[in-house]
């Protein structure tokens, strides 16, 4: 890993204030950015943790939405939050305890790994993602593999998610490095489903259209027998084939509404 | 460098770090605390882990100066203040809980934070707390045996 000069401002305008310059990265639970820094896959000047600010913790929960603040770890949110069950299960099986402990909903949202299980819930909820500058709907945050519509310096300060009716994550663990082989998170509002899948595609996590619609009709998971995912976006590595993964997203969403 | 101040294992410790110096590194070159082992340094294995604050974490993946003022526990903090071995570490060894010895300080490390938020764990809920913590030698059997002893004594 190169060096680099480590600030841990303790307020949010100072830590906006450090990003605004030059070769400065944020730094929440490290728990992707260490390992990134240590395979030289990024080299900042300036890393600025987050991790002291405590306008940046905590979760509040009012009629109808649950407010994270983005340097809530995973290990808090799958604790405390009440109102959104499914949220918090999520939470609750992102790696490990450690992991979990240490871990961001804004580092994961930010990073947007393929792989990666918040992305499906914010996409599934939409969620609006509020950052230093503006609130962006999670329909117009996630642009493809570890792409995002965040700016230079931007800082995600809360992400608030509107409660469904009902909702399901289910995640098929890739044992080894305990991320989604494939996720899937179906969310319903009133006659509105939202199924998100993570894991899968080479683009990211997306939404699954015709199962959406499908759903909307008749929210059982019969509803889903007919339709079929095209393998051809579909990830391919040593873990599992396109036609794998497409019959896995399938098979994933089906469970997640029957538990719904 | 910068100096870095923090509690460890009770005493006040402070040292010459860089901005790039885990705490995994603090804790074995600094401090000549060797117990904490460095299994793959890529946040796998959990042989790593130590308390920050209370709680579990992968001392391979947290900068040294993110520990500045907390309070840190390390395996050499869970004998007895006589030098011998605390409730969970004398668990492993009357259990066998352990051959090579490679990932013990994690595993204890992750037995303490487990035991600190549930007292009477299930042996799934032990399983599932251990997720993070490999083992290539004992097949985990008797970490879980060993867990559920101290967890009674
Ligand atoms: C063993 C292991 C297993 C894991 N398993 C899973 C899993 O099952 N599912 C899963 O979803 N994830 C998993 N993860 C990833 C984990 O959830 C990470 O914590 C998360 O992806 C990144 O969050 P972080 O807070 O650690 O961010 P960091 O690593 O600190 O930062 C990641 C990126 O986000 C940027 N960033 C951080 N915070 C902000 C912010 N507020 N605004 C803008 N940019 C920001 C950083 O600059 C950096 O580019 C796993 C990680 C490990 C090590
Ligand atoms: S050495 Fe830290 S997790 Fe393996
Ligand atoms: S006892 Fe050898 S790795 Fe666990």
């Amino acid at each position: 890993m190169y060096d680099f000069a480590l600030q841990r401002p303790q307020s949010l305008n100072e830590a906006i204030e450090a990003l605004s310059v030059e070769g400065a990265q944020a730094l929440a639970g490290g728990q992707t950015m260490i390992p990134t820094l240590k395979n030289r896959l990024a080299s900042p000047d300036v890393l600025v943790s987050i991790g002291g600010i405590s306008e940046l913790q905590g979760v509040s929960e009012t009629d109808g939405t649950v407010s994270i603040k983005a340097g809530t770890t995973h290990g808090v949110v799958a604790a405390t939050v009440e109102s959104y069950p499914a949220l918090a299960s999520l939470a609750g099986n992102i790696g490990d305890p450690a992991v979990r402990n240490r871990g961001t909903i804004g580092g994961s949202l930010a990073n947007n790994d393929p792989s990666a299980c918040y992305p499906a819930a914010a996409l599934a909820s939409n969620a609006s993602i509020t950052t230093n500058k503006r609130t962006i709907s999670a329909s117009d945050f996630f642009m493809g593999l570890f792409e995002t519509s965040l700016d230079e310096g931007e800082l995600i300060t809360q992400v608030d998610f509107p409660v469904p009716d009902a909702a399901n994550y289910q995640k098929f663990d890739q044992p080894a490095s305990r991320f989604a082989l494939v996720g899937v998170f179906v969310a319903k509002y009133g006659n509105d489903v939202r199924v998100a899948v993570t894991g899968a595609s080479e683009d990211g996590v997306f939404r699954w259209s015709e199962a959406e619609s499908a759903l909307a009709g008749n929210f059982s998971s019969s509803a889903i027998d007919g339709l079929e995912v095209d393998p051809e976006s579909m990830i391919e590595d040593i873990h599992g084939s396109r036609s794998y993964r497409a019959n896995l997203v399938k098979v994933m969403t089906k469970r997640a509404v029957a538990a719904c | 460098m910068s100096t870095v101040t923090m509690t460890v294992n009770g005493k006040s410790v402070s040292g010459e770090v860089e901005g790039r110096t885990l705490l995994s590194d603090f804790v074995r070159n600094n401090l000549n605390l060797t117990g904490t082992h460095i299994g793959c340094d890529t946040s796998q294995c959990g042989a790593c882990v130590v308390h920050v604050g209370g709680k579990a974490v992968k001392s391979c993946t947290i900068f040294a100066i993110e520990a500045e003022g907390s309070s840190v526990t390390t395996i050499e903090g869970m004998a007895n203040p006589d030098g011998s071995l605390g409730t969970i570490q004398q668990a492993f060894q009357d259990n066998h809980g352990l051959q090579c010895g490679f990932c013990t300080p994690g595993m204890v490390m992750s037995a303490a934070a487990l035991l600190e938020e549930n007292p009477n764990p299930t042996e799934t809920e032990i399983r599932e707390y251990l997720e993070g913590n490999i083992c290539r030698c004992t097949g985990y059997h008797n970490i879980v045996k060993s867990i559920q002893a101290a967890a009674a004594a």
